[in-house]
């Protein structure tokens, strides 16, 4: 937290901005909780205008396991966050670790899932509608997914090298901000396509 | 062909024409609305001018004046006249909104489907069986003979939007969905208008034409136009047609044609052939390929992809407006519509001058 | 508090450098080298600046072939594939590749000078916005050399500027037009989106000390919105350019009218967008008038929080209005009343802000300088672009007009009148700021008149073709409609505004060169980017500037009377 200290006493209370970190995260998390707002109306928009071709109920098994990973993530990066916090780097590297971890088994989820919608169920985006906006949004999440796990990937090899301490909290936390958004997102796409839609 | 006059003549294509009844009503809501801006406009520009005249800064005065930084009360008054004003705005067009939107059907209108293509109209008359592209004849509505006119838009590629300005506000044009609009002109004669959505190259020449006639004239009108070619054509040309060897029949055979004489074809000779004249004419139309585009009823040309072309030669113009339906104009055309609207989908077919002057020599016949 | 020694003067005048504007430059590479890595706001405004100026000279010349190809009816100027291209492009260039530069390169030279910080919150990601940006105009305009090459124009995008769908689809537009369009303004927009957000951080994390947001410019507020406005709409566009991508290279079928598909979805999802995208086009020039127009009248801008929720207002509220531009689609009743009321209503906060710029100037004592007559040009216009914006929101009217000339004369009213006219009278009052020198008053008054005489002639004119039925985006029309003079007006006031741009360009590179020496504050201003040196040294502030009021320097200024005194 950038806090400028009082210096004159000119003033009565001590003169605090918010971090930019946070600010400008929260500006990239308000534009791209837009763009999967749009893909999401385009989702339920055409939910039940296919005139052929699997329909949801027919081929979406319903990824329950892999959401658990998914969300539970979100509760292992905030004890990474508590625990660099408190300068407890092992702890920091051992949660961070484990949220990486359950990040690539949601992605193998998606991709398992994937698989046997193509090969199996031959549904592929230019079937027909549904094939269309699932891909898309479910994609679109997946590729948020990927970006997440890359940083966090680049800051646990920085870490495992002793580069990072608990001055950089802050920054550990505005990425940690991003995927807190990332499985809200999740919470979202898989009520509408998972739940809704079937 | 009756030569319409235009309705207003020397606008055509205003809006404060009307001459319908939604048109009507478009017009007085925006004269209303009109007054009460034109109003805004000279009270504020009037207090800016004073203010700009009488507060301007005197040569050699360098004190500032009197800073004054706000007042609650005049903020309040100027939000709050302003939502009163918006009040009365908003339920003028409410009142007109749904009184023209929501109109129901009644029973004595008359139902038109306009499918908009790139870049020509067509139209269909579905109670009477007519189809017809580009010049949309509508009967007269008044007050003891109502007899609006209901139409279904849709679209057979991108999207259009149809527009007679005289006769009412545009409704836009969709492929995958049908919207609907009505109007009800009350008087004679020819309107124009044009596809007000920007559609590719040839936007600008897919023009309307409606012609307003008496309900006589328009049952007329829809009894020629129900005629198909076989019944209205000479007999040499339906005996032609069922003769070509090219002739796949695609449709039921006319029930009044006359039997099948064996080789009733054309003469071999090649001045025969080479003859310009109707019925060589509709032998190279149904050789080349302007069947896989074009119906002629009564025919085997069955193609939907361009207008219609049974009667042909009741229209006042071609190519959508493009240009007039003359002899001349007709064989231009057909040699290469890219003289008149370049852009537009039918092909240049490369037929010899002879071909196009013979096509045109059947073309002629379609009344 | 009527401290003597206020921090306010003790940090300014120790501020002020007067470091002379050409020392130490180094080689005519270094000087080249500096600007291309730069990440210094200032240097990257001009360079966003300059950007949009040359493409405001190319869109104009677009502008100026559309308009003599319907100096007459059934003209031959050009062929339809041409005209076509030409509309899209002047249309496209004009959004993304002028507008939102030049109001971005503003903001990044003045926002951070005005709270006293020493740069954006986000330097490095300053510079790839720019650069980015930069490459997508580059990308834009090279589609006219794709394709069958200059004489064919190319792939050069021909679909309009708002790409209704399905033409957009690979059935109807099978040549690459459609991509050049969707891609460019992806990286544009992802530029836009950069800057959108170092612009809200810096607002809020970075300003000096005791600049609260009450305390904060308008034309800071006034950004700060613009790029809330940009995160929200501007991802909604990229979001259906990506779907329309999928459309025509993976098979997707989002706008695939003929798979089912739905038109109506492009339109919704390009006016989400399209609509918010006009307010973040004129909120900054806003943000110019809540500046210039207090300094010329000499008075504070009246109402100041009254200001700010109209603005924050603005922005809200235009999120709601989408659909105006669909009257015509099929909308039910419900929904076109709906959109009816909701795009009345943005008029009430525009209202309060014309109202309160005209009781800033009741009272005063007004100058007339070039920045304050395009300034009240401005209020003039504005007041006639929002008066026929409230005539299209009227549904039921709007089927008569939509689509047709009155509503092309509408935009460019608000787009030239009131947007252009004020980045005109920014560019005279912060340039001096910017180089160190005046722009030349006399050409500045040629300037305007003849924008205002050309302006006129071409857009007050404009209304009627469109009240006479002439629809917008046709390469020619029939010559018995009525339209013929009114467009042979129309063309020649378009050409006395390209005499008056020309002007405007020699006065700038004149003036760099030969201009009056400006000085720190030429204009006897009040915010805190006159307390600095013109220009400004690389880290803005010697010493970081403490302020106790709207005011800073009018408190310096007037100690007797400081605004700090009235908070």
């Amino acid at each position: 937290m950038a806090t400028i200290p009082l210096e004159h006493g000119t003033r009565e209370t001590p003169w605090t901005l918010p971090s930019r970190g946070t600010v400008a995260m929260s500006c990239l998390i308000t534009a791209e909780s837009a763009i999967f707002t749009i893909f999401v109306v385009a989702y339920l928009y055409y939910m039940g205008r296919d005139v052929q071709g699997p329909t949801p109920r027919e081929v979406l098994e319903v990824p329950i396991f892999y959401t658990v990973c998914l969300l539970s993530s979100s509760f292992f990066i905030w004890l990474a966050e508590h625990a660099i916090d408190r300068g407890k780097m092992a702890a920091f590297r051992l949660w961070w670790g484990v949220t990486i971890l359950l990040g690539l088994t949601f992605l193998y989820g998606t991709a398992a899932e994937w698989y046997k919608l193509i090969v199996h169920d031959h549904l592929t985006i230019s079937t027909n509608l549904f094939g269309t906006t699932y891909y898309s949004l479910v994609g679109l999440h997946a590729s948020h997914v990927i970006v997440g796990l890359i940083m966090m990937l680049f800051v646990m090899a920085f870490s495992l090298f002793g580069a990072v301490r608990p001055e950089h909290a802050y920054r550990v936390k505005t990425l940690a901000l991003y995927w807190h958004f990332v499985d809200a997102v999740w919470v979202v796409v898989f009520t509408v396509v998972y739940v809704v839609s079937r | 062909m009756a030569q319409a006059s235009l309705a207003h003549a020397s606008l055509p294509g205003s809006i404060f024409a009307p001459h319908s009844t939604p048109a009507h009503e478009e017009h007085s809501l925006s004269l209303f609305v009109l007054s009460i801006c034109l109003l805004i406009y000279l009270g504020v520009s009037g207090l800016l001018v004073y203010a700009l005249i009488r507060f301007r800064a005197r040569p050699h005065d360098n004190t500032e004046p009197p800073q004054v930084f706000g007042s609650l009360q005049i903020e309040l008054s100027w939000t709050i006249i302003p939502i009163l004003i918006i009040v009365v705005l908003f339920l003028g067009t409410a009142r007109v909104l749904f009184s023209v939107q929501d109109a129901p059907e009644p029973p004595t209108a008359l139902d038109v489907t306009v499918i908009g293509h790139q870049f020509w109209w067509e139209f269909r008359y579905p109670k009477y069986n007519v189809v017809t592209a580009n010049e949309l004849h509508l009967p007269l509505s008044t007050k003891s003979d109502p007899r609006p006119s209901f139409l279904k838009l849709t679209s057979a590629d991108v999207m259009h939007s149809f527009w007679v300005p005289q006769l009412g506000g545009k409704t836009d044009v969709l492929p995958n969905r049908v919207n609907q609009m009505w109007m009800d002109p009350l008087e004679t004669g020819l309107y124009v208008g044009q596809c007000a959505q920007f559609c590719g190259p040839e936007h600008a020449k897919m023009l309307l034409r409606v012609y307003v006639d008496t309900p006589e004239d328009f049952e007329k009108w829809i009894k020629n136009q129900q005629r198909t070619q076989a019944e209205l054509a000479q007999p040499h040309i339906a005996m032609a047609s069922m003769a070509n060897p090219g002739n796949q029949s695609a449709g039921p055979v006319p029930p009044n044609s006359p039997p099948t004489h064996g080789t009733v074809a054309a003469t071999t000779s090649t001045e025969a052939t080479d003859a310009i004249n109707p019925r060589n004419g509709q032998l190279v139309f149904e050789q080349q390929s302007c069947i896989s585009c074009h119906t002629v009823a009564g025919t085997v040309a069955n193609g939907r992809y361009g207008p219609d072309l049974t009667h042909l030669m009741s229209r006042v113009t071609i190519g959508a407006g493009a240009a007039l339906n003359t002899p001349g104009n007709l064989e231009a055309w057909i040699a290469d519509p890219n003289t008149f609207k370049p852009g537009c989908l039918m092909p240049a077919m490369h037929l010899s001058d002879r071909q196009n002057a013979q096509i045109t020599a059947y073309l002629l016949t379609l009344k | 508090m009527a401290d003597q020694s206020l921090p306010v003067g003790h940090g300014i005048e120790t501020a002020l450098d007067r470091t002379p504007v050409h020392s130490g430059r180094g080689t005519y590479l270094e000087v080249v080298h500096s600007w291309i890595v730069t990440v210094d706001h200032k240097k990257l405004g001009i360079l966003y600046i300059a950007y949009a100026l040359v493409f405001l000279l190319v869109a104009g010349s677009e502008a100026l072939m559309i308009r003599i190809q319907l100096i007459k009816p059934l003209n031959n100027f050009v062929s339809p594939f041409t005209f076509d291209r030409l509309f899209t492009m002047h249309g496209t260039t004009m959004v993304f590749l002028v507008g939102m530069p030049i109001l971005f390169g503003f903001g990044n030279y003045l926002v951070p000078l005005m709270i006293g910080a020493r740069d954006m919150a986000f330097p490095r990601l300053n510079a790839f916005s720019f650069w980015i940006s930069a490459f997508a105009g580059i990308l834009l305009y090279y589609s006219f050399i794709g394709g069958v090459g200059l004489a064919g124009t190319g792939s050069a995008p021909d679909i309009a500027w708002f790409a209704y769908a399905p033409l957009t689809e690979k059935a109807f537009s099978p040549g690459h037009t459609t991509d050049y369009w969707a891609i460019a303004i992806l990286a544009s927009g992802i530029g836009s989106i950069g800057t959108a957000i170092n612009i809200v951080a810096t607002v809020f994390c970075m300003r000096c000390k005791g600049m609260t947001l009450m305390r904060l410019p308008l034309l800071a507020w006034l950004y700060a919105t613009m790029s809330f406005l940009v995160l929200v709409a501007v991802s909604p566009l990229t979001a259906c350019q990506a779907m329309l991508l999928i459309d025509r290279y993976l098979g997707g079928h989002f706008f695939d009218t003929q798979a089912g598909g739905s038109a109506i979805l492009w339109a919704h999802f390009f006016w989400i967008f399209g609509h918010p995208e006009v307010y973040v086009l004129v909120l900054p020039p806003f943000a110019f008038a809540n500046e210039i127009i207090p300094v010329f009248s000499r008075k504070a801008i009246f109402g100041y929080p009254a200001m700010v929720a109209a603005s924050v207002g603005i922005g809200f509220i235009s999120l709601g209005v989408w659909a105006h531009h669909m009257f015509t689609i099929g909308m039910t009743s419900f929904g076109n009343a709906f959109f009816t009321l909701s795009t009345m209503l943005v008029a009430i906060p525009t209202g309060i802000k014309t109202f309160n710029w005209l009781a800033t100037i009741w009272g005063g004592k007004v100058r007339f300088e070039t920045p304050m007559l395009f300034s009240v040009a401005f209020l003039f216009q504005w007041v006639i672009a929002g008066l026929t914006g409230v005539m299209l929101s009227v549904s039921a009217w709007n089927w008569q007009l939509h689509n047709s000339y009155f509503v092309v004369a509408h935009f460019h009213y608000v787009l030239v009148g009131a947007i252009v006219f004020m980045i005109f009278a920014a560019i005279y009052y912060w340039y001096p700021k910017m180089t160190g020198r005046m722009l030349n008053e006399t050409l500045g008054k040629w300037h305007f008149w003849l924008m205002v005489v050309g302006f006129h002639m071409t857009f007050d004119v404009m209304h009627f073709p469109g009240l006479l039925g002439m629809p917008r985006q046709i390469y020619t029309y029939e010559p018995d409609r009525g339209w013929n003079t009114l467009n042979f007006i129309v063309t020649i006031g378009a050409f006395i505004q390209g005499i008056a741009v020309l002007v405007l360009v020699y006065n700038l590179v004149h003036s760099y060169f030969r201009g009056e020496d400006a000085g720190p504050d030429p204009w006897d201003a009040w915010t805190l980017e006159w307390a600095t040196a013109s220009p400004p040294p690389a880290y803005n502030f010697a010493v970081e500037p403490e302020v106790a009021s709207r005011r800073p320097l009018w408190d310096l200024k007037h100690p007797e009377d400081p605004d700090s005194a009235f908070e």
